[in-house]
């Protein structure tokens, strides 16, 4: 079986490290990974994606509309663009933060509200989280890429794995503890 | 030792275990990464050219040294570096040589979708196609087999999803194979007509042999499955096709693009009922299939336009409607990209954005690079983005034809620094020579930002990280012919001295420069150097005009009734501070 994750956010905001740290994590437990992303043009505060496919083998890199078993939305509605590609059953993790863009910013497009009710409403297994809010507590707000992927990692049943190692060889390491607090702030989010 | 690695990082290290010395590139989404990757390697040389073509003859004179060598572009480089490919394939190689096109299928960081397979069978030189990171790897070495061995240089195409994918793949060592002696063969080497004319069926041969090698060589495979279906298909199409069919299909899978096996797709099209052809864009493969006389199906069900994946596949070809998800009744705004918080480009594109409401007659060529973002709203600074070098270029043909018109259109070109290195200089000079009173504005931000911060002549540094001597923009300028009244050499984030410069270029009426000197906000010394540096609104003064907005700078918003400036994204560039009437913006932490 494949399983399909889909990273979705807004450019800065850290996701690649995040399904980077992930896509290490599963080829050291031992799984075939494909990860895609995209560079350049999206990157200035445009909406960007990264997508992680893993399982005993993996062909196509990219994940199809109603595949993803798990959406992890950095953004709010970055979570109601994407949201086409989450399974049936699938789970949804999704950011309680708002970043306007360009056409909101100029008022030529409305940001939408009750975003969250809306997407709990309709995507059973949908679990919002403030995870900006949740990294400025333990000290920095650009640790909230790693409380995500905690959240995610929950999600798909993996939190039993050795995730402090992986933590250590990704990220330099004056960020080392932070980051295993971020991870495990992320995998609680799920107990509240 | 296994290692997960892009498909571009893969190239590199391909390079580096095959013995690889020589490396030059000109950056470009999404080739960028391998040479960053090939710089790591103290063994090879790397360098960042100015340009493709640049880059190419580089490697081209290395590969006649005897060097074993490598450039990297992206697609649309390659039209820059035709003219070096066509001929060196005639010239053949002494050192083997790699040309690798990364393509971009889907357009997601370029103008256009050009599919550069169609460059192989037009500059006459073997090809050869990943699919994945540990194909990319394994296939550079291949290929430097292939080059020398057909004394060809071979082109090594890559899309944007084998590039930028990340998989599995097995190291090696590095096998050293130094450097060839040189032997001076003018015959081979020198390309005058009469040498040529030798040369041109010597080509055709080695196409020929090529094309037997190809019908026999491990990168061209057949799997066998179920033999109702045989889908031929190479490069990240393969992928799509092995996730959509499965062992459903027999596959002719081709790494080896040009020429195609023709013996083998014969032998394989026999063996199936219905021949299929997955590819992207263009109908590359399908083409020739045809012209062996085998019927297909391909692009009526799959399409040119656009990136392919496997919902494209199942929905063309098993009429397989895409799964179903959950819906939603709000529509996601859009996000495009947008020049970033303290961007120094905005102030310019600010300055003339005011400039040309007031006067109808300002046209503005743009360019390729962050800048292209000024023809977003609010801005709206552009007419035209053609490729890099067009900017200037096209604004003298903007210029001469309004005259000729009798129109009294003023143009601006605009240009980055990297731009104008790449093929700026040469616009630059055409508009000295052929006196056109354009306005030529350099944005030297000191960095080719777009593509994510890759050095450039002017920037002091190399692609390796050692000191280089700066390339000054403003003595090319001066060089060139540029009258010292008609230039003008400002800082953007002083929008009174670029406004003054921008009104002066307007009412002249020979060719003038502007040079807007000030670094990106994204570099991270100056990141560092701007940490504390920000501007604030103070609530009692504002008379929420909202002039401040129409700057287009994303840290500013209008929220519940107030505007705010976001703390965490200002740099405190002060061009807000500078267009607020009220003074009640403050700037803080200088
Ligand atoms: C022929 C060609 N090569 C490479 C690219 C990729 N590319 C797009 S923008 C850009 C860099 C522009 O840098 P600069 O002119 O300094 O502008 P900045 O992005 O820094 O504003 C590059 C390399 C391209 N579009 N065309």
């Amino acid at each position: 079986m494949v399983k399909s994750i889909l990273f979705v956010g807004v450019g800065g905001q850290g996701i690649i490290l995040a399904s980077k740290i992930l896509t290490q994590g599963l080829i050291k437990f031992g799984y075939d990974v494909k990860m895609s992303e995209v560079h350049g043009m999206a990157q200035r505060g445009g909406s960007v994606t990264t997508q992680v496919r893993y399982g005993e083998k993996v062909y196509s890199p990219l994940i199809g509309d109603g595949e993803a078993d798990v959406i992890v939305a950095f953004e709010k509605i970055e979570a109601v663009r994407y949201l086409k590609y989450l399974k049936e059953g699938g789970s949804l993790v999704v950011n309680d933060y708002e970043i306007y863009s360009l056409p909101i910013l100029i008022g030529a497009e409305q940001y939408p509200e009750n975003i969250i009710e809306k997407l709990q409403e309709s995507v059973p297994k949908t679990k919002a989280l403030k995870a900006a809010e949740i990294a400025e507590g333990l000290g920095n707000i650009k640790a909230q890429n790693v409380v995500m992927l905690g959240s995610l990692i929950k999600a798909l049943g993996l939190e039993n794995m050795d995730w402090d190692s992986v933590i250590k060889e990704n990220v330099p390491e004056k960020f080392y503890s932070l980051n295993v607090k971020a991870l495990k702030a992320g995998i609680g989010t799920w107990d509240i | 030792m296994k290692k997960i690695m892009s498909g571009n990082e893969a190239i590199a290290r391909g390079a580096y275990e095959a013995g690889c010395t020589v490396a030059a590139a000109y950056p470009g989404t999404p080739s960028t990464e391998i040479l960053e990757n090939i710089a790591a390697y103290k063994e090879i040389y790397a360098e960042w050219a100015p340009n493709e073509k640049v880059a190419t003859e580089v490697v081209c004179g290395a590969a006649i040294a005897g060097a074993r060598s490598l450039c990297a572009m992206k697609h649309v480089g390659m039209n820059v570096a035709a003219d070096p490919i066509f001929t060196i394939a005639y010239e053949g190689i002494n050192g083997g040589l790699v040309i690798v096109t990364a393509d971009d299928p889907g357009m997601h960081s370029s103008q256009n979708e050009q599919d550069n397979r169609l460059y192989a069978p037009h500059a006459k030189i073997a090809m050869v196609e990943p699919s994945d990171s540990q194909e990319c790897k394994d296939f550079v070495k291949y290929a430097y087999e292939i080059s020398e061995k057909f004394d060809t240089a071979v082109l090594f195409r890559t899309t944007t999803r084998v590039s930028h994918s990340k998989s599995i793949v097995e190291l090696g060592e590095r096998v050293e194979v130094g450097v060839k002696p040189y032997v001076k063969n003018p015959k081979k080497y020198i390309m005058t007509p009469a040498n040529s004319k030798v040369k041109h069926p010597e080509v055709e041969e080695r196409l020929e042999k090529l094309q037997g090698y190809s019908n026999n060589c491990p990168l061209n495979r057949i799997e066998w499955g179920d033999k109702k279906i045989g889908i031929i298909t190479s490069g990240i199409s393969y992928q799509y096709a092995k996730e959509v069919f499965g062992d459903n299909a027999s596959y002719l899978k081709i790494g080896f693009s040009y020429p195609l096996p023709d013996k083998m797709i014969i032998k394989f099209a026999k063996a199936v009922d219905k021949v299929y052809i997955i590819e992207e864009n263009d109908p590359y493969i399908e083409n020739y299939v045809k012209t062996l006389g085998i019927q297909c199906i391909g692009k009526e069900f799959i399409p040119t336009c656009d990136e392919l994946n496997p919902d494209i596949i199942r929905k063309a070809l098993l009429k397989e409607e895409p799964k179903k998800s959950y819906e939603l009744d709000v529509k996601a705004p859009s996000r495009p990209p947008m020049l970033c918080p303290g961007c120094p480009h905005r102030p310019v594109f600010y300055a003339i954005s005011k400039l040309s409401k007031l006067k109808k007659n300002v046209i503005i060529t743009g360019d390729i690079g962050c800048y292209t973002l000024g023809d977003e709203p609010p801005l709206n600074a552009m007419d035209t983005v053609i490729c890099m070098g067009a900017g200037i270029s096209a604004a003298i043909g903007f210029e001469k034809a309004a005259k000729m018109g009798n129109r009294d259109d003023k143009i601006f070109g605009f240009v980055g620094d990297s731009t104008f290195f790449h093929s700026g200089i040469t616009g630059l000079i055409d508009a000295v020579y052929n006196n056109s009173p354009i306005v030529m504005c350099i944005l030297d931000n000191r960095t080719t930002a777009m593509t994510g911060h890759q050095d450039n002549p002017g920037t002091g540094r190399t692609l390796k990280g050692e000191p280089a001597p700066i390339i000054s923009i403003e003595s090319i300028v001066r060089a060139v012919g540029i009258k010292d009244e008609n230039i003008r050499i400002v800082d953007p984030y002083k929008l009174d001295e670029t406004e003054a410069a921008i009104k002066d270029a307007y009412n002249a009426n020979e060719p003038f420069v502007i040079i807007a000197k000030q670094p990106c906000a994204l570099l991270k010394e100056v990141q560092k150097r701007r940490a504390n540096m920000k501007c604030k609104i103070d609530l009692e003064k504002c008379k929420e005009c909202k002039a401040c907005m129409r700057t287009g700078c994303p840290a500013i918003s209008f929220k519940e009734g107030h505007v705010i400036i976001d703390q965490s994204m200002c740099n405190g560039c002060g061009l807000c501070y500078q267009v607020c009437k009220f003074n009640a913006i403050e700037k803080v932490g200088e």
